[in-house]
């Protein structure tokens, strides 16, 4: 049996300033698995993400990503296996080209010349952004910024790809573009979001987390028709969001 | 909000032979060339005509028109103002001019900040014209400036405009809610924006340095340029300071 693409087991940890985030959170995804991770603001989703590629070092607990324990020494494995796409474009895309920032995570883990190329040519395709690469990001739209962001952690061919509020900002045909190139891609996929509709549209799968802990796990049509249990979490449904109506994909 | 276009105004894309000189040899020549020029001896006239041609002449081949360098000169006004005060501040000896008295050395002083200043600044800016921002940092990575200094001026590139949309939207909100900065009374809050606008860039700068980890960066930029400089390159973008550096020996000789 090959190990799961990610194992995350009694995790908890507080910042530096006692704050207790995370309260033993214990999350399995197996290989190409499609997850969204749901949770009021405040949850401890983004805390959560931050250790998935040990950017923080756990309090207790283990991660796992692949069957690697993430450690000191494993630390940039894990990170070529993890890709996050973070919240605002503006902070993932920092250098004067696309095509530079695409190049930036593979050339960190070392490669160059023409297989770099390869690779930043292959991520644009795969979010339909190939005639973009001299650009540079400050001058493209949020939708296509938010689909660079995403190719730059695609070129470091990630196992897992997590993005963090995909949608926020987004008009409805940048948002559906977005899930045309997710639903598209191989790797694992963690979605955080607070768009419910999105994560019923993208993962079959529903994770909630809330005060630090997982609070539910299941299918997402299930998770979203459970009106006691958003409620009891601080989520909604847009107005007249019936997810036993929406067809199955 | 303009992003990003607010920093265009100095460059003109085109395809000129100036334009597709590597910009380390053009940052080279340049700093030769405005060399020159200060160790000219300001008393001799004609070799800052002939300086002057020679940047005409850069001008035509980078297909620079004459009105976009002067548009820009505006830049040095503080600098014309300066020099033109000096011949009325400066000490010494006075020379009646249109019945006004001159200090005659502040008007030489005036004479060479104008002119030196002047060629200085036709040369920055046909440089700037000719070669992106993002060129030039790498012309400058290539002549061996630290590369901490050009991550920190190509964040700055980068991030200029993005600050600058953030500061006009908190102006903006301001404005909405009824505020008009008319006197000294409003600097205060316009002091704490500015503090505001302040930790949210310094914010962004570290979620910057998370997402750059995240993709494996390790405190130093992939290097991915190892072409070298073609040496005809180099002798065509010496021609500039050669040539005025001829004009320089000629005025020192003939003193």
């Amino acid at each position: 049996m090959t190990a799961p693409a990610l194992e995350v087991q009694g995790l908890a940890y507080a910042y530096p300033d006692g704050h207790q985030a995370l309260f033993g959170v214990d999350l399995r995804i197996e290989r190409g698995e499609r997850v969204a991770l749901l949770g009021p603001n405040g949850a401890g989703k983004t805390t959560l993400v931050l250790h998935l590629n040990g950017i923080h070092t756990p309090g207790a607990g283990t991660v796992r990503v692949g069957g690697v324990q993430l450690a000191k020494d494993t630390v940039r494995d894990v990170r070529r296996r993890v890709g996050i796409v973070f919240q605002d474009p503006d902070d993932q895309l920092f250098l004067p080209t696309v095509r530079e920032d695409v190049a930036f995570g593979p050339a960190n883990l070392g490669l160059r010349g023409p297989a770099l190329n390869a690779a930043v040519d292959r991520a644009l395709a795969q979010v339909g952004m190939e005639g973009f690469a001299d650009r540079p990001p400050h001058h493209l739209s949020l939708g296509q910024r938010r689909r660079v962001a995403v190719a730059t952690v695609l070129s470091m061919e990630p196992d897992i790809l997590v993005l963090d509020e995909p949608t926020s900002n987004l008009d409805p045909a940048s948002r559906r573009e977005l899930s045309t190139v997710l639903r598209g891609l191989d790797p694992t996929l963690l979605l955080v979001t607070h768009d419910l509709p999105y994560a019923l549209e993208l993962c079959p799968r529903s994770v909630l987390l809330d005060g630090g802990v997982v609070v539910a796990d299941g299918p997402t049509r299930e998770l979203l028709s459970d009106e006691a249990l958003l409620a009891a979490h601080r989520l909604e449904l847009p107005y007249g969001f019936d997810p036993s109506r929406v067809p199955a994909r | 909000m303009s992003a990003g276009h607010g920093s265009a105004g100095l460059y003109r894309a085109g395809h000129s032979a100036l334009h597709r000189l590597p910009a380390q040899c053009k940052i080279a020549a340049h700093l030769a060339f405005v060399l020159v020029v200060v160790c000219t001896p300001r008393e001799t006239f004609w070799p800052y005509a002939a300086y002057a041609l020679l940047l005409a002449a850069v001008a035509a081949v980078a297909r620079v028109p004459a009105g976009f360098v002067a548009r820009r000169l505006v830049i040095e006004v503080p600098f014309v103002l300066f020099a033109l005060a000096l011949p009325f501040l400066a000490h010494g000896p006075r020379v009646d001019v249109l019945g006004v008295g001159l200090s005659e050395s502040g008007l030489w002083s005036a004479w060479g900040i104008l002119a030196k200043a002047t060629l200085g600044v036709i040369a920055s800016v046909l440089l700037a014209a000719t070669t992106s921002q993002r060129d030039l940092l790498l012309g400058l990575e290539r002549l061996g400036m630290p590369r901490t200094i050009v991550q920190i001026a190509s964040f700055m590139l980068r991030y200029a405009d993005v600050i600058a949309g953030e500061s006009e939207r908190m102006r903006i909100a301001r404005e909405s809610r009824g505020f008009t900065p008319r006197h000294l009374g409003h600097l205060p809050v316009v002091a704490k924006s500015a503090g505001a606008l302040f930790i949210r860039s310094y914010e962004r700068g570290e979620r910057v340095h998370l997402a750059m980890l995240s993709r494996g960066y390790d405190g130093a930029m992939p290097r991915l340029d190892s072409s070298a400089t073609p040496a005809s390159a180099w002798a065509t973008a010496a021609l500039l300071p050669l040539l005025a550096s001829v004009a320089l020996a000629l005025a020192w000789a003939g003193r």
